[in-house]
């Protein structure tokens, strides 16, 4: 077992000697390797010819068009909840895009970086409307639907026991299977992600007989991650995670960032666009590769409203997820 | 003087014969019989008219988005809709005809060896043959074919790989594994009996996971084993210990006289093998062996755990798609009913093939 041990680190300290440019190897495979969910409604999924897209999708691309100007060089890797970090550690792919939340544990034990937040997520209840129920804090001894094995047991464990309640656990193997026992009746509540609530709710046939309540129990920040021990390449795709929340501050869209870049005056808009300064060379990259970003991907509310929002069937408003001059926390640091 | 005159012969009454005499004897013939009877007849009534209702009548076979799905049968515009991601995966659209005709080969293929007629030395040469040409069409890289990664092969395109793939090679692994479990060399014996017992103790499902998830931590960088191909030998090295297995129920089964007969005849131990012994074990092996294929078969949706994309995982896949959410009854009935009909081909072939070699001798 000693053995393994050392096995195994070594080929660690062989990975992270070999693999201090990602931003150079990426551009020599000429093709960005991204980790993405096997398949998650909005995020993650294949349409019916068989293209990848969903908002974590969306920001595999934004890399590919940032780092090699081609928001179609992307190979994308699909990953289970158990492989991805593997996957990541061993180099099999470049930048893990995969509903990922950020943690303590797994941002300082894992050896991996996380590069800030793409969608804040947290659990959330849903309940059919004919139970009139207005508040999580009207649930006590409510028969609920969860998944088995994840964390949502764990929260739902401790708010109930927080706020003194009782409730009744029904567990499932799969998501799918979650969904289809909550809308055939066989429990009260159905619990999970608010994103995935979303996604279950169209799978019924009315909509509108289900409620979803305002609580939140857990904190769920999802993000891009990438490997310890490469500064540049943790800095690039941090950067390219924040050149689309600054572009949709500054009102730069996919339409429009030509135009923007030709006619602005405003000095923040020329260094993103690359008019100005060397924000693009500083990680690595090239003059204009956030303008490619948003010029190929969009910014944020475009990749947004395209995959999740209030008009695509999952319907989710942007919430918590507007910027933070628009009620919400997105929030990106200057590019200054 | 009476004549003996001989009487047509009457029919039996109404009650002993025809429609009514069966359903006497069959279906009433005791209480309790009667009662099963009832019993499966409220069963069907039950379970006949709503699934014929799901299914058929007041399914949707129209239109091309969930929109056009009401009322409360299946969705069979679903199916319609991805059925090219069921079959090909994420193979390239461009490409499709070379997918095509690497099943249809394989079909022909298939049809020709399973014939009485064809020439022994051409059933030979298609299956030494088939896998080369197949990899060759699909992978592409030479001849002016683009390469198509592995990673693009999806659908019951992966799945018809996997477990051919996985039959083929494991047979002859599995043969020689057999053949060393009976061997009177001591140490082949024991690594070939240590070999089948390791793996046998060990799930498949842990052994994918091995091959996918530990195996590249001790890879250097830059050395990227490809993952089906991973996938790949983990089924083989899994199916050969189960072969060899089945094999030696075979051997088993062959009496002392066969091996002795083949001694008298002066044959050396490989001819004895391959005139004498082999060709009765393993038709006595064909049940037992097509058993396993069959297994193998159904265990390829396994490799769906280290991120490939089968049929099964296509559908599950499928149905996360935002504009179909709600669709994966339709998509598991779907595989269900292609698993079927390839594990029936499968199971009626090896029967015919029993019948075929079946000489009357059981050994």
């Amino acid at each position: 077992m000693k053995r393994l041990f050392k096995l195994s680190a070594a080929a660690a300290l062989v990975a992270t000697l070999t693999m201090a440019g990602t931003v150079d190897d990426v551009k020599k495979a000429g093709v960005l390797k991204c980790g993405v969910n096997t398949g998650l409604a909005g995020f993650s999924e294949a349409d019916s010819k068989g293209n990848w897209r969903g908002l974590d999708v969306d920001f595999c691309r934004a890399v590919a068009a940032a780092v090699l100007g081609d928001a179609t060089k992307v190979k994308y890797v699909p990953l289970n909840a158990k492989e991805r970090f593997t996957a990541l550690q061993s180099g099999e792919i470049d930048v893990l895009s995969r509903n990922t939340t950020w943690t303590n544990t797994r941002d300082t034990t894992l050896g991996l970086n996380f590069a800030g937040v793409s969608y804040y997520d947290g659990q959330g209840f849903m309940v059919p409307a004919s139970l009139g129920v207005k508040s999580a804090k009207e649930l006590d001894g409510a028969t609920l639907c969860i998944q088995a094995g994840t964390t949502t047991e764990m929260n739902l464990a401790d708010y109930f026991r927080a706020n003194g309640m009782k409730f009744k656990a029904i567990t499932f193997d799969t998501n799918d299977q979650v969904d289809k026992a909550f809308f055939s009746g066989r429990c009260d509540i159905l619990t999970t992600d608010q994103s995935g609530l979303y996604a279950a709710r169209t799978k019924v046939a009315d909509p509108s007989k289900y409620v979803i309540l305002p609580e939140i129990i857990s904190k769920e920040p999802l993000g891009p991650v990438v490997r310890q021990g490469d500064d540049q390449w943790f800095n690039a795709v941090k950067w390219i995670l924040n050149s689309v929340i600054t572009a949709e501050e500054k009102g730069i869209t996919s339409k429009n960032v030509d135009d923007a870049a030709k006619n602005t005056n405003d000095p923040e808009v020329k260094r993103l666009l690359g008019i100005e300064g060397s924000m693009g060379a500083n990680v690595g990259l090239s003059k204009d590769a956030y303008k490619n970003a948003i010029k190929q991907v969009g910014n944020y509310a475009e990749m947004f409203e395209r995959n999740v929002g209030v008009n695509t069937p999952l319907k989710i408003s942007r919430g918590v997820n507007a910027l933070w001059n628009k009620g919400g926390i997105l929030y990106s640091p200057p590019f200054r | 003087m009476a004549v003996y005159e001989l009487k047509p012969t009457k029919q039996p009454p109404l009650s002993e014969r025809g429609a009514i005499a069966w359903v006497r004897h069959h279906l009433l013939s005791s209480p309790l019989n009667i009662f099963f009877t009832v019993l499966s007849l409220w069963l069907l009534y039950m379970i006949v008219p709503p699934m014929l209702n799901w299914f058929i009548l007041d399914a949707n076979f129209a239109g091309n988005s969930k929109a056009d799905c009401g009322g409360g049968g299946a969705c069979w515009v679903f199916i319609r809709e991805k059925l090219k991601l069921f079959i090909y995966g994420f193979y390239p659209a461009s490409e499709l005809w070379r997918a095509n005709l690497t099943m249809g080969l394989g079909a022909l293929s298939i049809v020709l060896i399973a014939l009485e007629r064809t020439p022994r030395k051409l059933k030979v040469a298609l299956i030494l043959l088939l896998p080369v040409v197949s990899f060759i069409l699909l992978d592409g890289g030479i001849f002016g074919l683009s390469h198509v990664e592995t990673s693009q092969w999806g659908g019951l395109l992966l799945t018809l790989v996997i477990s051919f793939v996985g039959i083929v090679a494991s047979f002859p692994i599995g043969l020689l594994l057999a053949l060393g479990r009976q061997s009177k060399l001591p140490i082949i014996k024991t690594m070939s009996v240590f070999y089948i017992e390791l793996i046998r103790g060990v799930p498949l499902i842990t052994l994918l996971f091995m091959a996918s998830v530990v195996l590249p931590l001790f890879f250097p960088e830059g050395v990227d084993f490809d993952k089906l191909v991973r996938a790949l030998i983990g089924i083989t090295l899994f199916q050969a210990a189960y072969v060899a297995e089945n094999i030696r129920g075979g051997l088993q089964a062959i009496a002392k006289g066969q091996y002795e007969a083949g001694s008298a005849l002066g044959l050396t131990y490989w001819k004895q093998m391959r005139l004498v012994i082999l060709p009765q074990a393993i038709k006595v092996a064909i049940p037992n062996l097509v058993g396993s294929f069959i297994a193998l078969l159904m265990d390829t949706s396994l490799v769906m755990i280290i991120g490939l994309y089968d049929l099964l995982s296509t559908v599950t896949l499928a149905s996360t798609d935002r504009d179909w959410l709600g669709m994966s009854t339709e998509g598991f009935v779907f595989v269900a009913i292609i698993y079927w009909i390839l594990n029936f081909g499968m199971s009626r072939y090896s029967k015919s093939l029993e019948n075929k070699l079946d000489t009357n001798n059981r050994n």
